[in-house]
Parts: C-alpha cells; structure tokens; sequence
C-alpha cells in the first residue's frame, strides 16, 4: 500500500478531530476528539516509520502515548471536578476566564 | 597685618554660619556681639593691612596673596588669590567701616524683629561677599563675590517675606540682576578667549604691552565687546538705565539693608568693576562712551524722579541710581579716581541718609511717607542734625564730603572735553540740592503732619542707632578731605595720587592744563547751583509750604509722568513682562505643555485603551475560540512557510 493513503486517512482523522474540538460543547466529546488527533497523528508516525525503515516514528508514538495517557487522566480529573462544581459538562457554561 | 588678609572675609563667613546655624537658640545679645564683632575685627584688621600698604613706596603697592589652587583643568587656572592694592584698599575700608557701623545700627533698628538671627546672618553673608568681591585677584573669583551679594541682597529684600511686596521685589532684583550677569559672563568669556587668563594681573599687562593686537581703539574691536559686556553686568548690579528698575522696589527691605548694600557698598561694584578694568575701557573708546552717556543720562533721570516720590526711602533711592550714575559718567570721562572718591564719599552721606530716614521712619512706628512726617526737627536732634549734615554733603556745599567728589567729576568732564557731560551733571546736582532739601524740610520742617497716635510714642532712637549717625556725620564732613583738590594750592590731591599706582595701566589721554583758578571758578558754579537748589526747596516747602502742590497742579502732565516715573515699569510690563507670562501660559503652558506633551501621554494611553477594547474580546473564557483561534494561528503559521517562503 502507498504511503498516501495512510497520509490521507491520517488528515482525515485529524481533520475529524479538529472539527470535533471546536464544535463540540460536552466536555467528554471534546476529550475524545482530542484523542483522535493524537491518534491520527500516530497513525503518520507509524506510516512514516515504516515507509522510511526508520524506528524513530515507533519511539515518537510512545511518547505520544505517554503524553495522552497522562493528559488523560488530569483531563478526566477536570471533568469530574468541573460537573462536581457546576454541575454541567458543557464547556461553554465554564467561561468565568476572561476579561 | 597683610598676612592676615585671609581673615578679613572669613570673619563675617564664620559669624554668618554661626548665626545662620545656632542663632535660633542663642539671646540676641550673643547674635549681636556675634555679627558686629566679626564685622568690627574685620575692620581693625583691614585697618592694619592698609597701614601696611601705605607703608610700601607707590610703586609696590600691589600686594598678591596666594591661597590655593581653586580651579585647574588644562590651560584653565583660576586660583584663590587676593590683591591688595590702593583700590581694593579703599574699597576694603569702605566696606568693611560702613558695613561695621551699619551692623552697629542694625541691633537698635532691628530689635524688635522676628529672624534676627536671620538678619545678621545675611549682613554677615553679605559682607564676606563683597570683600571676595573687591580682594579677587581674577575675574572669577570676583564674580563668586558678584553671585553671592546678588544673593544677599535678594535674600535681605524679601526679609519681611509674609509681605507680597517685599517677595515680589526679591524676584525683581534678581531676576533684573540675572539680565546684567548674562554680559558680565558673556565679558568674562570673551576675555579667557582672548587672553588665555583671568587673572587681572595677566590680562591688564598683555593689555599694557599692546601684545594682543590692539593699540588704543577707535572703532568696534575686542576690547569694546568686552568693555561693553562687562558695563551690561555693571548696569545690572549699579542699577543704571535701562537696568534700575529693580532699586527703588528694593527699598521693601529694612532700612539698614537698604543702606549698607542698596546705597553705600554693593551697587557700588559696578563702579568699582569698571574701574578696576580701566586698563580695558580706557582703551575701547566706544565702550566708555557708552559708560559716559548711561552715567550721567542715568543722573539727570534718576534726579529728576527723585523730585517728587513721597516715600522717603524712594526719594533716596532714586538719589542713589542717580549718584551711581554721576560715578559711572566720571569713570566715562577718563576720571576713574574721582568716580571712586564719589563713591567713597557718597557711601559715607547715603548711609548717613539712609539710617536717619530709618531712625525717623522708626520714631514714627514705621511711616515713611513724607506726607505724612514734618515737624520732627523738635523731637528727633541727633537725627535731624546728622541728616542735614548728609543733605548738604550730598548737595556738594563746600567743605562737605560731597563737595570735593562732586567737584572733582564735574571738573574731569569739563577738563577731558565733555562739556555736555558737565551741563547735565550742574543740572543733576542743582536737582539733588532741592530733591534732598524738599526730603528735609518735608520730614524736619513745617506742620506736623503724622497721627496722634504716632505722636503718642515719637521717641528719638537708641544709643546703638545714634551714635552711628553721629561717626557717619563726622565722615561726611572730614571724608572729603583725604582729597583735597589741587587749587586749593596745597599740594597735588592726596587721593588721586594714592590711588595711582591702581591705574597706572589705564590708558591716559592727553589733555590742556587749565589754570586752578579756572578750576575754582568751576567749584564755586557748582557750589553755586546746589545753593539755588536748596533756595527754592526752602521757599517751596517752609517760607510758602502748599505752593509745592500749586506747581505741581499747573504742571500737571509733568508731574504725573515724574511720579509714575517716565511709565518704565509700565513699558517694561506691556514689552517684556506680559508677553512673557501671556505666552508662557498660552503659548507653552496651554499649548505645548497641555497639547502635545501632555496629549502625547494620554494620546498614547487613550490608544492603548481603544485597542485594548477591541482585542479584549478575544479573551472570551470559551474554549472552542481559544481552540479555534489556535486552528487559525496554525493555519496562519503554515501558510506562511509553505506558501510564502
């Protein structure tokens, strides 16, 4: 199989994703987009890796992982605070940040 | 006792500091044993030092003290140096005799004053001044001397600073001060460029010698730009057209000030200035033309304001821009000795004025208009007795102080060919005759004119106050005859002779000897002039007292412009005074400060505020923008590399 096509498959993904972060109000929905960045950039990683017979892109995912496991768990801990305190999930209700 | 010529100034320097810094705690007895006894050793040891330099053959009367090295930076040298030579010598007495005696009179004068310490510090301040002044060997140290009278006397005309007034002429006489001390600097500049030294020394011989490629000129050279910048300093200081305005306001001082620096000693530095310098004006014709004329159109002006103020103290002080004016057309005329024989004598009478217009002033509690005084003959002896005395040595009467001076510039204008000079100088003293008379019979003579309650306590003054009238009286009587002048057939006169060996480097032109009974006949004009003078005073103002005011109604518009004093404050304020506020408030306050500087600030401010309001949005607190916004940087951020790079 070409490259492209994972490339392709890849941006699809992050695409998703992007879209998905920004038009999603509930936090959890949010949260799994952002999952689906990561991944689809895994997905890259891997595909590079493997076209380029370097092992660079594997350890690269690792990290990514790592990364997302912890943003995970503080992200998750957020979230339970935030419905604790406000009681909602919907990001928007939490704007008190600003000017 | 040359020795301990250092001590002189430093005596009154360490009175003024004790004073200044202790006195607030110290009686008044302390103060005053303190300010008169620096003043008093001062004198004895100025006393010794001149006996001392009388004691030298003429030639080597030129005595150089060097201290220390004040200032040296490349070429630059200006050290702490005295000279004592017959000049400062005469000057040193001066100053150092009057200001004692007025210190003296200042204890009964000003005892019931606040700040006395004050008082005494500044005098004290004052004297250590003038004697840098006059001992300076170079013209910076003299101009260190020159700042702090200027100082002085700003400080002593404000002393009664709760008064507007009294504040108000402080500023003036600074202010006007600082427009004579920018040509004085400009002078002294122009003369380190030229000769590469201060040093009066120095400067005068390279003068002498001619190294400095003039010879005597006569047209517009160095010399005349430096004569003339140095005369612009010395307007300023000796209150001369157009710089006097300043005086007569400065008489919101106390009366002993008034004395000692606006009379007898530091208006009298110009004079003393310039003829120091003669080496320099006696050779820049143009300049000493320009000295002659402001003299003795100075004279005439002054005298003929003086005719008709009311305030005693203006009446005097008008006396004194005028006989500064008669020192500096003498010094115009190339009589440099008879200007400071003038002004020595002249200290001597106008002090004498001075403090027994104070001790009158003081015996009516404070009135010092004319019109309402008269009479006082009866209470006040000593001071009615002193004052004519002074009257008629300043009205030149023979053999009064004033006399010889008087006799001796009009003389040297007539002999050196300024007949004109001559003219207006008769003029001017037939007018000191009646305007001092007019003061006399107004304040002595006549209807008593003061309140009841004025003459509940009229007193003749104190000891302390009299007894200093008394010694100036005796030295406006005998002080003249130090110079006894040449007709009178015994011997060449002493003054001149001694004070020869201090102009010997000025430039002396020569002239047809005329015979001393010319001379005499020239005396007994002026003797002559004043006595019509002081004839139609009496007549005026004792044999038919209110015809001085019918005169004055039929000589209206006269009158009113010699009151008002030829409008000059007036023109001043409308030329120089208004548009300075006026474009100082509209122009730089309202317009540039409040415009653009200010405007710049808060422009800058009210931009960042505008901006603010509009990126504050961004900052919204909703996540999705600030993810979108990250989105858009991103994007932003990649175009750019790959689209345009």
């Amino acid at each position: 199989m070409d490259i492209l096509h994972y490339l392709i498959l890849s941006a699809l993904l992050f695409t998703i994703g992007t879209i998905g972060v920004i038009l999603k109000r509930n936090v959890i929905s949010i949260f799994l987009c952002i999952e689906l960045m990561l991944n689809a950039v895994n997905l890259s990683f891997v595909a590079f890796s493997s076209y380029l017979n370097q092992v660079h892109g594997q350890i690269f995912v690792f990290f990514v992982m790592v990364v997302a496991a912890a943003e995970a768990a503080v992200g998750l801990a957020i979230t339970i605070v935030l419905h604790r305190n406000r009681n909602t999930l919907n990001v928007d209700d939490a704007d008190i940040m600003k000017w | 006792m040359i020795d301990y010529l250092w001590i002189i100034p430093l005596l009154p320097l360490a009175g003024s500091a004790i004073n200044g810094l202790l006195g607030k705690r110290l009686p008044k007895t302390v103060i005053s044993i303190i300010a008169c006894g620096t003043a008093g050793f001062a004198f004895l040891i100025a006393i010794g030092a001149v006996m001392d330099l009388i004691r030298l053959a003429p030639g080597e009367r030129h005595i150089v003290r060097y201290f220390f090295t004040w200032i040296a930076s490349g070429d630059f040298v200006a050290k702490a140096e005295f000279l004592l030579d017959p000049l400062s010598a005469v000057m040193l007495l001066v100053v150092t005799g009057v200001g004692f005696i007025i210190h003296v009179y200042s204890i009964g004068y000003m005892h019931a004053e606040d700040g006395y310490y004050r008082f005494f510090s500044y005098m004290n301040l004052f004297l250590f001044s003038m004697l840098i002044l006059i001992l300076s060997d170079n013209f910076l140290l003299m101009f260190v001397g020159w700042e702090g009278v200027g100082l002085c006397s700003y400080l002593l005309i404000g002393y009664y600073f709760d008064r507007r007034s009294a504040g108000d002429a402080g500023k003036k006489a600074f202010v006007v001060n600082r427009i004579g001390d920018v040509g004085f600097v400009l002078g002294i500049f122009l003369i380190f460029v030229t000769f590469n030294s201060l040093d009066f020394g120095e400067v005068f011989r390279q003068i002498a010698a001619g190294e400095v490629r003039f010879p005597v000129e006569t047209g517009v050279g160095t010399l005349t730009a430096i004569g003339l910048l140095l005369f612009v300093g010395a307007t300023g200081k000796s209150a001369q057209i157009p710089l006097h305005v300043w005086l007569p306001d400065a008489m919101e001082g106390p009366t002993p000030v008034s004395a000692l620096i606006h009379a007898a000693t530091m208006v009298t530095a110009g004079v003393y200035m310039v003829v120091r310098c003669s080496p320099i004006f006696s050779r820049a014709t143009v300049a000493l033309e320009v000295v002659t004329v402001i003299g003795i159109v100075t004279a005439l002006f002054a005298a003929t304001i003086g005719l008709v103020q009311t305030d005693i103290k203006r009446v005097l002080a008008y006396s004194t821009i005028s006989q500064l004016g008669y020192m500096f057309a003498a010094a115009g005329v190339g009589a440099f000795s008879a200007g400071i024989f003038h002004l020595m004598t002249h200290a001597f009478f106008k002090a004498l004025l001075f403090l027994g217009a104070g001790s009158a002033i003081h015996a009516l509690g404070g009135e010092q208009d004319l019109m309402r005084m008269g009479g006082l003959r009866k209470y006040t002896l000593v001071t009615h007795s002193t004052m004519f005395t002074a009257a008629l040595a300043i009205s030149g009467i023979f053999p009064f102080a004033g006399f010889f001076s008087k006799d001796a510039i009009l003389w040297s204008a007539w002999a050196n060919g300024h007949p004109l000079v001559w003219l207006a100088g008769l003029l001017t003293a037939g007018l000191t005759a009646f305007y001092m008379f007019r003061l006399i019979f107004l304040a002595f003579y006549g209807k008593e004119r003061f309140s009841a309650e004025a003459r509940h306590h009229l007193h003749e003054s104190p000891p302390s106050m009299t007894v200093p009238l008394m010694v100036l009286a005796t030295l406006s009587i005998v002080g003249g005859f130090v110079g006894l002048p040449a007709w009178l057939e015994m011997g060449p006169n002493q003054f001149f002779e001694f004070l020869e060996p201090s102009l010997a480097l000025a430039y002396h032109p020569e002239h047809a000897e005329l015979s001393h009974n010319v001379e005499m006949g020239f005396a007994g004009i002026s003797v002559l002039v004043a006595i019509i003078g002081i004839s139609i005073a009496y007549w005026l103002y004792v044999v038919r007292p209110g015809s001085a005011e019918a005169l004055a109604e039929r000589m209206r518009g006269l009158y009113k412009l010699l009151l008002r004093k030829y409008y000059v404050d007036e023109i001043y304020d409308a030329a120089l005074v208004n548009p300075t506020v006026t474009g100082s408030r509209e122009t730089l306050w309202n317009g540039i400060d409040v415009g653009v500087v200010d405007g710049a600030v808060n422009g800058i401010g009210r931009a960042i505020h505008a901006s603010a309001g509009v990126l504050k949005n961004v900052q919204n607190g909703l996540v999705r923008s600030y993810a979108a916004w990250i989105l858009l940087g991103a994007v932003a951020v990649l175009f750019y590399i790959y689209m345009l790079r």
